[in-house]
């Protein structure tokens, strides 16, 4: 694929049009990926989940000149939601990124959630190996907020940073486990207002009583992204999970979790696709999805009727051996 | 399983003023109208315009411009987006643009200008039956 080869030679509009295709799941999807595989691991990838509103944006700008001024290159991924009523979306992430526009160094792409069906979590994921094949050192994702998609989205990344502001204090109470669970790095922001360091010792408290991971305690800290404080110290913080995930193997054995995962869901998301296109065009499997929709027949034996349909995986298969 | 095909809009606002009510109205008409807009902010240089609009692959670029800077600004943002090799976005332009200028810039490589009086539903046909990209 040329599109692919001038990418890999530097070329940002190859990468941003490859981009493009990741995200509408084009049927060269499997080429390309296959293509840069040989290139792929040398990026090392930083998530930020949090409330919309809490400084993600402002953050992933304030480290990004920190990173730069280190001497590394950054991609940016920056997700928003979509309207479910329009399907549209507002990107506006990109606003506090400003600084970085003219700079070759850094690449940022906003991407909308669309549908709701793991499509964002794979188009970020797709975009992040295409800017690690791009060669970019750091790539940093920011996801929409807190929920499904954006814990599918953060275990991709090698690092997870969550962002809470010093009201959040009672949300965090109710999302707890989770929380503790994804955060390899918590950050409150807007430590210019009230309550930052009471929320820091809070957490702290919370970390403490949770079965303590031996190989890496997890920091509280504060910054105020608008005034650049607590940039370098984040960025610090980050470094040190990377040293402690490689010392101790980790980052090896979570790169391997992730491409076996990868590899199933890859088939599961393709064959899915396939049987229900065939089930879309053909007659009496409609017929027996209406049946299901009303109660006629239970969805267990419709489904079981589809799975050992002769002449459907016949079709399926002679649809396969075409595309190939 | 693809994807039905969204237009990705870049909305911007070159120039040095301040003013950026009409172009936020705008996007939030066209998210409405189903499209994704990215928006990023005040006062950019036809570089900056330039330099989002490939990363983020987009088939419209959107111009506000109210100084009455459009005549050097509008051209310059089609000339460097053409000497980047990118051919296939579709260029519209808005905001105060007296119409003695609309051919000039239309010459230059400006697919359209709508004037403040132009509905949203107006323009978003536009775009939907003019983007250049499949
Ligand atoms: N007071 C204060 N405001 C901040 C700080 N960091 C970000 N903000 C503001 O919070 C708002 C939301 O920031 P943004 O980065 O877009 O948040 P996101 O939705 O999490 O990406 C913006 O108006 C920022 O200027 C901070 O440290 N202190
Ligand atoms: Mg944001």
């Amino acid at each position: 694929m040329e599109l692919v080869d001038s990418m890999l030679a530097g070329n940002e509009q190859s990468l941003a049009r490859l981009i493009t295709l990741v995200e509408r799941e084009a049927f060269e999807v499997p080429e390309i990926m296959s293509r840069i595989y040989p290139s792929l691991g040398k990026a090392y990838s930083v998530g930020f989940t949090g409330p919309p509103g809490g400084g993600k944006s402002s953050l992933v700008d304030r480290l990004t000149a920190v990173i730069r001024g280190k001497g590394f290159s950054v991609g940016i991924i920056a997700c928003d939601p979509s309207s479910p009523f329009s399907g549209g979306a507002v990107l506006g992430d990109r606003i506090r990124m400003q600084q970085h526009y003219l700079d070759k160094g850094v690449f940022i792409r906003s991407l909308a959630t669309r549908d709701s069906r793991g499509g964002l979590s794979r188009a970020a994921r797709g975009a992040l190996k295409l800017m690690d094949a791009f060669g970019k050192d750091f790539v940093l994702v920011e996801t929409v907020g807190v929920g499904q998609t954006e814990l599918d989205i953060v275990d991709a990344a090698d690092t997870t940073v969550v962002v809470l502001v010093p009201e959040a204090g009672d949300a965090i109470q109710t999302m707890k486990a989770g929380l503790l669970e994804i955060a390899d790095i918590f950050v409150v922001n807007k430590a210019d207002r009230e309550g930052a360091d009471s929320l820091v010792s809070e957490l702290e408290k919370m970390l403490h009583q949770s079965p303590k991971q031996e190989w890496w305690d997890v920091p509280a800290m504060t910054t105020q992204a608008v005034n650049d404080i607590g940039t370098e110290e984040l960025y610090q913080n980050i470094v040190s999970h990377r040293e402690a995930l490689e010392q101790t193997g980790r980052l090896a054995l979570h790169r391997q979790r992730q491409r076996k995962g990868e590899f199933i869901q890859t088939i599961q998301h393709r064959l899915m696709a396939r049987i229900m296109k065939l089930v879309e065009t053909d007659g009496s499997m409609m017929a027996s999805l209406e049946d299901v929709e009303k109660g006629k027949t239970d969805p267990y034996s419709a489904s079981m009727e589809i799975l050992t349909n002769k002449t459907l995986l016949h079709n399926w298969l002679a649809e396969l051996e075409r595309e190939n | 399983m693809a994807e039905e095909k969204k237009i990705r809009v870049l909305m911007a606002k070159p120039g040095l003023d301040g003013h950026d009510r009409g172009a936020r109205v705008l996007t939030l008409g066209l998210r409405d109208e189903g499209m994704e807009v990215i928006y990023t902010g005040l006062r950019q240089s036809p570089e900056m315009i330039v330099q989002a609009a490939v990363q983020e692959d987009v088939d419209v670029v959107g111009l506000s411009c109210l100084s009455g800077a459009h005549k050097t600004l509008f051209p310059s943002v089609v000339e460097q987006l053409k000497s980047k090799g990118v051919e296939d976005v579709l260029i519209v332009g808005g905001g105060i643009i007296p119409k003695e200028d609309i051919s000039f810039l239309k010459e230059k490589g400006i697919n359209a200008i709508f004037g403040p009086g132009t509905s949203i539903k107006e323009i978003a046909n536009y775009l939907k039956e003019n983007v250049k990209r499949s």
